[in-house]
Protein backbone atom coordinates (compact mmCIF):
# COMPACT_ATOMS: atom_id res chain seq x y z
CA UNK A 1 0.00 0.00 0.00
CA UNK A 2 1.88 3.38 -0.56
CA UNK A 3 1.23 6.08 1.34
CA UNK A 4 1.22 8.82 -1.63
CA UNK A 5 3.24 12.23 -1.65
CA UNK A 6 4.28 11.35 2.36
CA UNK A 7 7.57 10.67 3.62
CA UNK A 8 7.88 6.90 4.15
CA UNK A 9 10.67 7.60 6.12
CA UNK A 10 8.08 9.93 8.58
CA UNK A 11 5.47 7.17 8.45
CA UNK A 12 7.94 4.40 9.38
CA UNK A 13 8.54 6.82 12.55
CA UNK A 14 4.91 6.94 13.26
CA UNK A 15 4.31 3.01 13.00
CA UNK A 16 7.33 2.94 15.25
CA UNK A 17 5.56 5.17 18.22
CA UNK A 18 2.40 2.96 17.56
CA UNK A 19 4.04 -0.43 17.36
CA UNK A 20 7.30 -0.29 19.36
CA UNK A 21 6.56 -0.88 22.91
CA UNK A 22 4.09 -3.90 22.05
CA UNK A 23 6.67 -5.34 19.71
CA UNK A 24 9.57 -4.76 22.47
CA UNK A 25 7.11 -6.35 25.19
CA UNK A 26 6.31 -9.43 22.91
CA UNK A 27 10.03 -10.10 22.17
CA UNK A 28 10.98 -10.00 25.25
CA UNK A 29 8.52 -12.34 26.64
CA UNK A 30 10.04 -14.61 23.97
CA UNK A 31 13.70 -13.79 24.63
CA UNK A 32 13.62 -13.02 28.50
CA UNK A 33 15.69 -10.14 28.33
CA UNK A 34 14.68 -6.66 27.68
CA UNK A 35 18.06 -5.39 26.37
CA UNK A 36 18.40 -8.38 23.53
CA UNK A 37 14.54 -7.47 22.99
CA UNK A 38 15.34 -3.98 22.18
CA UNK A 39 18.35 -4.27 19.73
CA UNK A 40 15.87 -7.42 18.02
CA UNK A 41 12.89 -4.75 17.59
CA UNK A 42 15.38 -1.75 16.63
CA UNK A 43 16.53 -4.13 13.61
CA UNK A 44 13.43 -4.66 12.77
CA UNK A 45 13.23 -1.01 12.69
CA UNK A 46 15.97 -0.65 10.74
CA UNK A 47 14.66 -3.33 8.50
CA UNK A 48 11.69 -1.62 7.48
CA UNK A 49 13.50 1.44 7.02
CA UNK A 50 15.71 0.13 4.23
CA UNK A 51 12.42 -2.14 2.94
CA UNK A 52 9.22 -0.08 2.62
CA UNK A 53 10.66 2.93 0.58
CA UNK A 54 10.70 0.15 -2.05
CA UNK A 55 7.61 -2.30 -1.05
CA UNK A 56 5.82 0.18 0.18
CA UNK A 57 4.20 0.03 4.08
CA UNK A 58 2.90 -3.12 4.93
CA UNK A 59 -0.88 -3.14 5.23
CA UNK A 60 -0.39 -5.04 8.94
CA UNK A 61 3.23 -3.16 10.00
CA UNK A 62 2.96 -4.15 13.35
CA UNK A 63 3.22 -7.86 12.64
CA UNK A 64 6.00 -7.44 9.76
CA UNK A 65 8.24 -5.87 12.79
CA UNK A 66 7.04 -8.64 14.65
CA UNK A 67 7.76 -11.49 12.30
CA UNK A 68 11.28 -9.77 11.26
CA UNK A 69 12.52 -9.52 14.95
CA UNK A 70 11.84 -12.75 15.66
CA UNK A 71 14.30 -13.77 12.50
CA UNK A 72 16.71 -11.65 13.41
CA UNK A 73 16.79 -13.05 17.05
CA UNK A 74 16.79 -16.69 15.77
CA UNK A 75 19.68 -15.91 13.37
CA UNK A 76 21.58 -13.89 16.60
CA UNK A 77 21.28 -17.13 19.03
CA UNK A 78 21.89 -19.62 16.06
CA UNK A 79 25.04 -17.44 15.20
CA UNK A 80 25.91 -17.34 18.80
CA UNK A 81 25.22 -20.56 19.44
CA UNK A 82 23.76 -19.92 22.31
CA UNK A 83 22.12 -22.01 24.37
CA UNK A 84 19.58 -24.83 22.62
CA UNK A 85 16.78 -23.87 25.15
CA UNK A 86 16.44 -20.14 24.11
CA UNK A 87 16.21 -21.02 20.48
CA UNK A 88 13.90 -23.10 21.28
CA UNK A 89 12.21 -20.37 23.51
CA UNK A 90 12.07 -18.43 20.47
CA UNK A 91 10.71 -20.87 18.08
CA UNK A 92 7.59 -21.46 20.56
CA UNK A 93 4.52 -18.82 19.76
CA UNK A 94 2.66 -20.44 22.93
CA UNK A 95 2.39 -18.48 25.89
CA UNK A 96 4.69 -18.60 28.30
CA UNK A 97 2.79 -17.49 32.38
CA UNK A 98 4.38 -17.85 35.33
CA UNK A 99 2.22 -18.31 38.61
CA UNK A 100 1.92 -14.44 39.06
CA UNK A 101 0.64 -13.74 36.14
CA UNK A 102 -2.61 -15.36 37.08
CA UNK A 103 -3.69 -11.61 38.52
CA UNK A 104 -3.75 -10.76 35.18
CA UNK A 105 -6.13 -13.06 33.26
CA UNK A 106 -9.10 -11.12 34.91
CA UNK A 107 -7.48 -7.69 34.19
CA UNK A 108 -6.06 -8.22 30.85
CA UNK A 109 -7.73 -11.31 27.90
CA UNK A 110 -5.01 -10.24 26.03
CA UNK A 111 -1.78 -12.03 26.19
CA UNK A 112 -0.02 -8.71 24.08
CA UNK A 113 -1.62 -6.77 27.27
CA UNK A 114 0.22 -8.95 29.48
CA UNK A 115 3.68 -8.54 27.70
CA UNK A 116 3.06 -4.52 27.37
CA UNK A 117 2.24 -4.55 31.40
CA UNK A 118 5.41 -6.87 32.14
CA UNK A 119 7.54 -3.84 30.10
CA UNK A 120 5.88 -1.40 32.47
CA UNK A 121 6.43 -3.09 35.27
CA UNK A 122 10.31 -4.04 34.34
CA UNK A 123 11.00 -0.30 32.80
CA UNK A 124 9.84 1.06 36.57
CA UNK A 125 11.68 -1.59 38.42
CA UNK A 126 12.64 -0.21 42.03
CA UNK A 127 16.34 -1.79 41.61
CA UNK A 128 16.61 1.11 39.48
CA UNK A 129 17.26 4.72 40.05
CA UNK A 130 14.44 6.89 39.68
CA UNK A 131 16.64 8.69 36.46
CA UNK A 132 17.09 5.19 35.07
CA UNK A 133 13.67 4.47 34.79
CA UNK A 134 12.23 7.41 33.14
CA UNK A 135 14.68 7.04 31.17
CA UNK A 136 13.85 3.22 30.06
CA UNK A 137 10.12 4.24 30.28
CA UNK A 138 10.03 6.79 27.60
CA UNK A 139 12.82 4.69 25.44
CA UNK A 140 10.40 1.18 26.11
CA UNK A 141 7.18 2.42 26.09
CA UNK A 142 6.71 5.75 24.56
CA UNK A 143 9.12 4.75 21.78
CA UNK A 144 11.38 7.92 22.19
CA UNK A 145 15.06 8.02 20.82
CA UNK A 146 17.67 8.81 23.14
CA UNK A 147 17.70 12.32 21.06
CA UNK A 148 13.99 13.10 21.95
CA UNK A 149 14.82 11.99 25.83
CA UNK A 150 18.01 14.29 25.77
CA UNK A 151 16.37 17.08 24.31
CA UNK A 152 12.84 16.99 26.50
CA UNK A 153 15.15 16.81 29.46
CA UNK A 154 17.51 19.34 28.43
CA UNK A 155 20.16 17.19 28.72
CA UNK A 156 23.52 15.75 26.51
CA UNK A 157 22.63 12.46 24.38
CA UNK A 158 25.01 10.51 25.52
CA UNK A 159 24.29 10.85 29.14
CA UNK A 160 20.43 9.41 28.47
CA UNK A 161 22.71 6.97 26.41
CA UNK A 162 24.72 5.81 29.28
CA UNK A 163 22.07 5.96 31.70
CA UNK A 164 19.75 3.58 29.28
CA UNK A 165 22.91 1.00 29.09
CA UNK A 166 23.54 1.10 32.59
CA UNK A 167 19.89 0.72 33.77
CA UNK A 168 19.47 -2.25 31.09
CA UNK A 169 22.92 -4.04 32.93
CA UNK A 170 21.56 -3.38 36.29
CA UNK A 171 18.16 -5.24 34.99
CA UNK A 172 20.26 -7.90 33.50
CA UNK A 173 22.94 -8.31 36.57
CA UNK A 174 19.83 -8.05 39.19
CA UNK A 175 17.91 -11.09 37.42
CA UNK A 176 14.72 -8.95 37.42
CA UNK A 177 12.16 -11.47 35.93
CA UNK A 178 10.46 -9.86 32.82
CA UNK A 179 6.68 -10.79 34.85
CA UNK A 180 4.30 -8.88 36.44
CA UNK A 181 4.62 -8.60 40.24
CA UNK A 182 2.64 -11.37 41.99
CA UNK A 183 -0.35 -10.05 43.88
CA UNK A 184 1.61 -9.48 47.09
CA UNK A 185 3.70 -7.10 45.85
CA UNK A 186 1.83 -5.22 42.90
CA UNK A 187 0.22 -2.10 45.06
CA UNK A 188 3.92 -0.95 45.86
CA UNK A 189 5.29 -1.95 42.50
CA UNK A 190 2.42 -0.56 41.24
CA UNK A 191 3.17 2.65 43.15
CA UNK A 192 6.48 2.87 41.87
CA UNK A 193 4.92 3.03 37.75
CA UNK A 194 2.71 5.74 38.84
CA UNK A 195 5.31 7.66 40.18
CA UNK A 196 7.66 7.21 37.04
CA UNK A 197 4.47 8.26 35.08
CA UNK A 198 3.70 11.70 37.15
CA UNK A 199 7.15 12.47 37.28
CA UNK A 200 7.02 12.35 33.52
CA UNK A 201 3.85 14.53 33.35
CA UNK A 202 5.62 16.72 36.15
CA UNK A 203 8.67 17.62 33.97
CA UNK A 204 6.10 18.59 31.29
CA UNK A 205 3.54 20.74 33.55
CA UNK A 206 6.26 22.36 35.49
CA UNK A 207 9.75 22.14 34.13
CA UNK A 208 12.69 22.27 36.36
CA UNK A 209 14.82 23.27 34.14
CA UNK A 210 15.42 25.50 30.47
CA UNK A 211 13.96 28.54 29.72
CA UNK A 212 9.96 26.67 28.85
CA UNK A 213 7.74 26.30 31.84
CA UNK A 214 6.02 23.89 29.58
CA UNK A 215 6.95 20.92 27.95
CA UNK A 216 3.39 19.91 26.23
CA UNK A 217 5.30 16.58 24.78
CA UNK A 218 6.27 14.92 28.20
CA UNK A 219 3.20 15.49 29.48
CA UNK A 220 1.19 14.25 26.23
CA UNK A 221 3.46 11.07 27.01
CA UNK A 222 2.35 10.79 30.46
CA UNK A 223 -1.07 10.99 29.86
CA UNK A 224 -0.77 8.71 27.35
CA UNK A 225 0.84 6.23 29.44
CA UNK A 226 -1.38 6.54 32.13
CA UNK A 227 -4.62 6.43 29.82
CA UNK A 228 -2.95 3.02 28.73
CA UNK A 229 -2.72 1.59 31.83
CA UNK A 230 -5.82 2.39 33.10
CA UNK A 231 -6.68 -0.21 30.49
CA UNK A 232 -4.40 -2.56 31.40
CA UNK A 233 -5.42 -2.41 35.31
CA UNK A 234 -8.71 -1.16 35.01
CA UNK A 235 -9.41 -2.92 38.42
CA UNK A 236 -6.57 -0.20 40.18
CA UNK A 237 -7.83 2.63 41.60
CA UNK A 238 -4.87 4.74 41.75
CA UNK A 239 -4.36 4.44 38.05
CA UNK A 240 -7.67 5.66 37.46
CA UNK A 241 -6.49 8.44 40.07
CA UNK A 242 -3.17 9.14 38.42
CA UNK A 243 -5.04 9.38 34.81
CA UNK A 244 -7.78 11.73 36.49
CA UNK A 245 -5.01 14.10 38.52
CA UNK A 246 -3.33 14.45 35.12
CA UNK A 247 -5.77 15.18 32.73
CA UNK A 248 -7.27 17.63 35.36
CA UNK A 249 -3.77 19.43 35.75
CA UNK A 250 -3.75 19.51 31.83
CA UNK A 251 -6.80 20.87 31.16
CA UNK A 252 -5.80 24.27 32.94
CA UNK A 253 -2.47 24.69 30.48
CA UNK A 254 -4.33 27.07 28.85
CA UNK A 255 -5.46 29.42 31.65
CA UNK A 256 -2.31 29.25 33.67
CA UNK A 257 -0.34 32.04 31.75
CA UNK A 258 -1.85 35.22 31.36
CA UNK A 259 -1.59 37.09 27.67
CA UNK A 260 1.80 38.85 28.85
CA UNK A 261 3.46 35.61 29.99
CA UNK A 262 2.93 35.90 33.21
CA UNK A 263 1.88 32.81 35.32
CA UNK A 264 -2.10 32.75 36.63
CA UNK A 265 -3.26 31.43 40.27
CA UNK A 266 -5.71 28.79 40.05
CA UNK A 267 -8.47 31.23 41.76
CA UNK A 268 -7.15 33.85 39.16
CA UNK A 269 -7.45 31.44 36.13
CA UNK A 270 -10.04 32.76 33.17
CA UNK A 271 -12.23 29.02 33.35
CA UNK A 272 -13.88 29.50 30.32
CA UNK A 273 -9.99 28.49 28.91
CA UNK A 274 -9.44 25.99 30.85
CA UNK A 275 -9.55 22.47 28.09
CA UNK A 276 -13.30 21.22 29.18
CA UNK A 277 -12.61 17.82 27.20
CA UNK A 278 -9.82 17.32 29.44
CA UNK A 279 -12.11 18.39 32.46
CA UNK A 280 -14.29 15.24 31.74
CA UNK A 281 -12.13 12.83 30.69
CA UNK A 282 -10.28 13.93 34.10
CA UNK A 283 -13.86 13.98 36.20
CA UNK A 284 -14.86 10.56 34.46
CA UNK A 285 -11.23 9.12 35.53
CA UNK A 286 -11.69 10.00 38.73
CA UNK A 287 -15.47 8.34 39.22
CA UNK A 288 -13.53 5.02 37.47
CA UNK A 289 -11.09 5.11 40.40
CA UNK A 290 -14.14 5.24 43.04
CA UNK A 291 -16.29 2.39 41.06
CA UNK A 292 -13.53 0.33 41.51
CA UNK A 293 -13.93 0.15 45.41
CA UNK A 294 -10.62 -0.82 46.07
CA UNK A 295 -8.18 1.30 48.14
CA UNK A 296 -7.30 4.61 46.98
CA UNK A 297 -4.35 6.71 48.12
CA UNK A 298 -2.46 9.67 47.22
CA UNK A 299 -3.49 10.45 43.51
CA UNK A 300 -7.17 9.70 43.90
CA UNK A 301 -7.49 12.18 46.77
CA UNK A 302 -5.42 14.87 45.23
CA UNK A 303 -7.65 14.21 41.73
CA UNK A 304 -10.44 14.34 44.45
CA UNK A 305 -8.99 18.19 45.42
CA UNK A 306 -8.50 19.08 41.55
CA UNK A 307 -11.41 17.77 41.10
CA UNK A 308 -13.21 20.37 43.18
CA UNK A 309 -11.98 22.94 41.27
CA UNK A 310 -12.92 21.57 38.17
CA UNK A 311 -16.42 21.33 39.24
CA UNK A 312 -16.79 25.31 40.22
CA UNK A 313 -17.75 27.13 37.18
CA UNK A 314 -17.01 29.97 39.60
CA UNK A 315 -14.10 30.48 42.46
CA UNK A 316 -16.61 31.33 45.14
CA UNK A 317 -18.40 28.36 44.52
CA UNK A 318 -15.60 25.85 45.13
CA UNK A 319 -16.22 23.38 47.57
CA UNK A 320 -13.70 24.18 50.25
CA UNK A 321 -15.07 21.97 53.03
CA UNK A 322 -14.19 18.64 51.15
CA UNK A 323 -11.25 19.91 49.66
CA UNK A 324 -9.96 20.51 53.49
CA UNK A 325 -11.29 16.42 54.06
CA UNK A 326 -9.49 15.28 51.01
CA UNK A 327 -6.05 17.04 52.58
CA UNK A 328 -7.13 15.35 55.94
CA UNK A 329 -6.75 12.08 53.89
CA UNK A 330 -3.98 13.13 52.19
CA UNK A 331 -2.13 14.33 55.15
CA UNK A 332 -2.46 10.86 57.00
CA UNK A 333 -1.28 8.92 53.50
CA UNK A 334 1.47 11.17 52.79
CA UNK A 335 2.93 13.57 55.77
CA UNK A 336 4.40 16.02 54.58
CA UNK A 337 5.16 20.00 55.93
CA UNK A 338 3.64 21.14 52.29
CA UNK A 339 0.66 19.33 52.18
CA UNK A 340 -0.17 20.70 55.82
CA UNK A 341 0.24 24.33 54.75
CA UNK A 342 -1.83 23.42 51.41
CA UNK A 343 -4.07 22.23 54.37
CA UNK A 344 -4.13 25.16 56.26
CA UNK A 345 -5.09 27.41 52.93
CA UNK A 346 -7.98 25.03 52.32
CA UNK A 347 -9.30 25.41 55.90
CA UNK A 348 -8.99 29.16 56.38
CA UNK A 349 -11.21 28.97 53.04
CA UNK A 350 -13.73 27.09 54.65
CA UNK A 351 -13.54 27.89 58.18
CA UNK A 352 -12.32 31.33 58.12
CA UNK A 353 -8.46 32.55 58.88
CA UNK A 354 -8.59 31.33 62.37
CA UNK A 355 -8.87 27.76 61.91
CA UNK A 356 -5.83 27.72 59.14
CA UNK A 357 -4.01 30.59 61.70
CA UNK A 358 -4.00 27.18 64.02
CA UNK A 359 -2.57 25.12 61.22
CA UNK A 360 -0.05 27.41 60.42
CA UNK A 361 1.24 28.05 63.96
CA UNK A 362 2.21 24.27 64.45
CA UNK A 363 3.94 24.51 61.23
CA UNK A 364 6.24 26.98 62.39
CA UNK A 365 8.90 25.01 64.17
CA UNK A 366 9.13 22.85 61.23
CA UNK A 367 12.85 22.73 60.06
CA UNK A 368 11.87 21.60 56.47
CA UNK A 369 9.53 24.79 55.63
CA UNK A 370 12.69 26.60 57.37
CA UNK A 371 13.32 29.06 54.35
CA UNK A 372 10.15 28.44 52.62
CA UNK A 373 8.66 31.66 51.60
CA UNK A 374 5.45 30.81 51.27
CA UNK A 375 4.78 29.89 55.40
CA UNK A 376 5.17 33.45 56.24
CA UNK A 377 3.23 34.94 53.20
CA UNK A 378 0.30 32.10 53.98
CA UNK A 379 0.63 33.33 57.67
CA UNK A 380 1.00 36.92 57.09
CA UNK A 381 -2.29 37.07 55.02
CA UNK A 382 -4.19 35.38 57.45
CA UNK A 383 -3.04 37.80 60.31
CA UNK A 384 -3.69 40.55 57.75
CA UNK A 385 -8.03 39.04 57.38
CA UNK A 386 -7.71 38.51 61.70
CA UNK A 387 -7.45 42.22 61.59
CA UNK A 388 -3.56 41.81 63.14
CA UNK A 389 -1.57 44.28 60.70
CA UNK A 390 1.49 44.79 62.14
CA UNK A 391 2.21 40.98 62.79
CA UNK A 392 1.17 40.49 59.77
CA UNK A 393 3.41 43.22 57.85
CA UNK A 394 6.18 41.64 59.76
CA UNK A 395 5.47 37.99 58.30
CA UNK A 396 5.37 39.25 54.91
CA UNK A 397 8.29 41.23 55.26
CA UNK A 398 9.65 37.48 56.57
CA UNK A 399 8.56 36.04 53.22
CA UNK A 400 10.03 38.90 51.35
CA UNK A 401 13.61 38.37 52.37
CA UNK A 402 13.14 34.20 52.09
CA UNK A 403 12.39 34.28 48.33
CA UNK A 404 15.01 35.00 45.66
CA UNK A 405 12.55 36.22 42.91
CA UNK A 406 13.09 40.12 42.72
CA UNK A 407 8.96 39.97 41.08
CA UNK A 408 7.95 38.03 44.33
CA UNK A 409 9.89 40.23 46.45
CA UNK A 410 8.37 43.08 45.47
CA UNK A 411 4.70 41.97 45.73
CA UNK A 412 5.48 40.91 49.03
CA UNK A 413 6.57 43.94 49.76
CA UNK A 414 3.87 45.82 48.63
CA UNK A 415 1.91 43.54 50.90
CA UNK A 416 3.41 44.45 53.58
CA UNK A 417 3.37 48.69 52.88
CA UNK A 418 -0.73 47.75 52.79
CA UNK A 419 -1.04 46.46 56.45
CA UNK A 420 0.64 49.27 57.36
CA UNK A 421 -1.89 52.21 56.38
CA UNK A 422 -4.72 53.07 57.81
CA UNK A 423 -8.12 50.02 56.87
CA UNK B 1 -0.81 17.51 18.88
CA UNK B 2 -4.92 16.46 19.32
CA UNK B 3 -6.50 16.09 15.70
CA UNK B 4 -9.90 16.27 14.67
CA UNK B 5 -10.66 12.83 12.28
CA UNK B 6 -14.17 14.14 10.40
CA UNK B 7 -15.67 10.84 8.83
CA UNK B 8 -17.32 12.14 5.63
CA UNK B 9 -20.92 11.15 4.55
CA UNK B 10 -21.94 8.77 1.95
CA UNK B 11 -25.14 7.68 0.49
CA UNK B 12 -25.65 5.06 2.80
CA UNK B 13 -25.30 7.18 5.95
CA UNK B 14 -27.01 9.95 4.03
CA UNK B 15 -29.90 7.81 3.47
CA UNK B 16 -30.23 7.08 7.26
CA UNK B 17 -28.57 2.98 6.47
CA UNK B 18 -27.49 1.76 9.99
CA UNK B 19 -24.37 -0.32 9.68
CA UNK B 20 -23.93 -3.81 9.25
CA UNK B 21 -23.44 -5.61 11.88
CA UNK B 22 -20.18 -6.87 10.86
CA UNK B 23 -18.91 -3.32 10.38
CA UNK B 24 -20.41 -2.41 13.70
CA UNK B 25 -18.52 -5.09 15.41
CA UNK B 26 -14.68 -4.30 13.65
CA UNK B 27 -15.57 -0.22 14.67
CA UNK B 28 -16.15 -1.42 18.18
CA UNK B 29 -12.52 -3.14 18.07
CA UNK B 30 -11.35 -0.20 16.54
CA UNK B 31 -12.41 2.33 18.78
CA UNK B 32 -11.13 -0.49 21.94
CA UNK B 33 -8.10 -0.10 20.01
CA UNK B 34 -7.66 3.68 20.03
CA UNK B 35 -8.40 3.56 23.67
CA UNK B 36 -5.99 1.66 24.74
CA UNK B 37 -3.36 3.32 23.11
CA UNK B 38 -4.06 6.18 24.33
CA UNK B 39 -5.51 8.10 21.38
CA UNK B 40 -9.03 8.45 21.78
CA UNK B 41 -10.07 11.18 23.49
CA UNK B 42 -13.91 11.95 21.93
CA UNK B 43 -15.77 10.81 19.06
CA UNK B 44 -19.41 10.75 18.24
CA UNK B 45 -21.58 9.52 15.27
CA UNK B 46 -23.95 12.30 13.79
CA UNK B 47 -27.20 11.65 12.43
CA UNK B 48 -27.69 12.04 8.35
CA UNK B 49 -27.98 15.99 7.15
CA UNK B 50 -31.92 15.17 6.88
CA UNK B 51 -32.10 15.64 10.74
CA UNK B 52 -29.59 18.63 10.71
CA UNK B 53 -29.98 22.39 10.41
CA UNK B 54 -28.04 24.95 8.87
CA UNK B 55 -27.97 28.87 9.98
CA UNK B 56 -26.57 31.43 7.20
CA UNK B 57 -24.95 34.64 8.41
CA UNK B 58 -25.07 37.26 6.07
CA UNK B 59 -24.78 40.84 7.52
CA UNK B 60 -27.40 41.35 10.49
CA UNK B 61 -29.86 38.46 8.84
CA UNK B 62 -29.65 34.68 10.16
CA UNK B 63 -31.36 32.49 7.90
CA UNK B 64 -32.36 28.50 9.14
CA UNK B 65 -32.44 26.21 6.85
CA UNK B 66 -33.51 22.63 7.36
CA UNK B 67 -31.47 19.64 6.25
CA UNK B 68 -30.63 17.42 4.05
CA UNK B 69 -28.73 19.33 2.49
CA UNK B 70 -27.71 18.24 -1.04
CA UNK B 71 -23.71 17.61 -1.30
CA UNK B 72 -23.23 14.72 0.05
CA UNK B 73 -19.18 14.84 0.00
CA UNK B 74 -18.58 17.69 2.15
CA UNK B 75 -21.00 16.55 4.62
CA UNK B 76 -19.91 15.02 7.96
CA UNK B 77 -21.41 11.33 9.64
CA UNK B 78 -19.14 11.51 12.65
CA UNK B 79 -15.86 13.09 14.29
CA UNK B 80 -13.12 11.66 16.31
CA UNK B 81 -10.47 13.89 19.01
CA UNK B 82 -7.32 11.92 18.90
CA UNK B 83 -4.35 12.52 20.89
CA UNK B 84 -1.08 11.84 18.36
CA UNK B 85 2.09 13.05 18.22
CA UNK B 86 1.81 13.69 14.54
CA UNK B 87 0.10 13.94 11.57
CA UNK B 88 1.95 10.83 10.23
CA UNK B 89 0.87 9.08 13.41
CA UNK B 90 -3.00 10.18 12.76
CA UNK B 91 -2.60 8.79 9.10
CA UNK B 92 -1.55 5.68 9.85
CA UNK B 93 -4.57 5.34 12.48
CA UNK B 94 -6.80 6.16 10.11
CA UNK B 95 -5.36 3.52 7.32
CA UNK B 96 -6.88 0.66 10.03
CA UNK B 97 -10.28 2.23 10.21
CA UNK B 98 -12.32 -0.60 9.24
CA UNK B 99 -14.00 -1.02 5.73
CA UNK B 100 -15.33 -4.59 5.60
CA UNK B 101 -17.38 -3.57 2.51
CA UNK B 102 -14.80 -2.03 0.63
CA UNK B 103 -17.34 0.70 0.40
CA UNK B 104 -15.80 4.66 -1.20
CA UNK B 105 -15.29 6.83 1.87
CA UNK B 106 -13.39 9.96 2.61
CA UNK B 107 -11.79 10.62 6.04
CA UNK B 108 -10.44 13.93 6.76
CA UNK B 109 -7.52 14.57 9.61
CA UNK B 110 -7.21 18.30 10.92
CA UNK B 111 -4.82 19.45 13.47
CA UNK B 112 -6.76 20.89 16.61
CA UNK B 113 -5.18 24.87 17.19
CA UNK B 114 -3.41 24.31 20.61
CA UNK B 115 -1.25 26.36 22.78
CA UNK B 116 1.05 24.42 22.95
CA UNK B 117 4.21 26.18 22.51
CA UNK B 118 4.32 28.16 24.72
CA UNK B 119 8.36 28.61 24.58
CA UNK B 120 8.39 32.46 23.93
CA UNK B 121 6.41 33.13 27.26
CA UNK B 122 7.93 31.42 29.62
CA UNK B 123 11.10 33.53 31.28
CA UNK B 124 13.17 32.40 33.85
CA UNK B 125 11.35 34.31 36.16
CA UNK B 126 8.07 32.86 35.61
CA UNK B 127 9.92 29.71 36.27
CA UNK B 128 11.07 30.72 39.57
CA UNK B 129 6.95 31.66 40.20
CA UNK B 130 6.41 28.19 39.48
CA UNK B 131 7.79 26.89 42.62
CA UNK B 132 5.06 29.16 44.78
CA UNK B 133 2.45 27.96 42.46
CA UNK B 134 3.93 24.32 42.69
CA UNK B 135 2.60 24.46 46.70
CA UNK B 136 -0.11 26.86 45.93
CA UNK B 137 -1.83 25.31 42.55
CA UNK B 138 -4.17 22.57 44.56
CA UNK B 139 -4.80 24.49 47.65
CA UNK B 140 -5.54 27.72 45.57
CA UNK B 141 -4.19 30.37 47.82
Amino acid sequence: MSVAGRDVTRTIEAVWRIESARLIAGIARLVRDVALAEDLAQEALVAALEQWPESGVPDNPGAWLMATAKHRGVDRLRRAEVHQRKTEELGRDAELRSPADDYLAAAADDPFDDDLLRLIFTACHPVLSPDARVALTLRLLCGLTTREIARAYLTSESTVAQRIVRAKRTLSVAHVPFAVPGRDELRERLASVLDVIYLIFNEGYSATAGERLIRPELMEEALRLGRILAELLPGEAEVHGLVALMELQASRTRARISPSGDQVLLLEQDRSRWDWLLVGRGLRALERAYATRGPIGPYTLQAGIAACHARARRPQDTDWERIVALYDGLAQLMPSPVVELNRAVAAGMAFGPQAALEIVDRLREEPALESYHLLPSVRGDLLDKLGRPDEARAEFERAAQRTANSRQRAALLERADACASPR
Amino acid sequence: MRVMVLIKATEQSEAGEMPSQELLEQMTAFNEELVRAGVMLAGEGLHPSSAGVRVEFSGAERKVIDGPFAETKELLAGYWVWQVRSMEEAVEWVRRIPNPTGEHGVVEIRPVFEADDFGEEFTPELREREERLRAQTEAGA
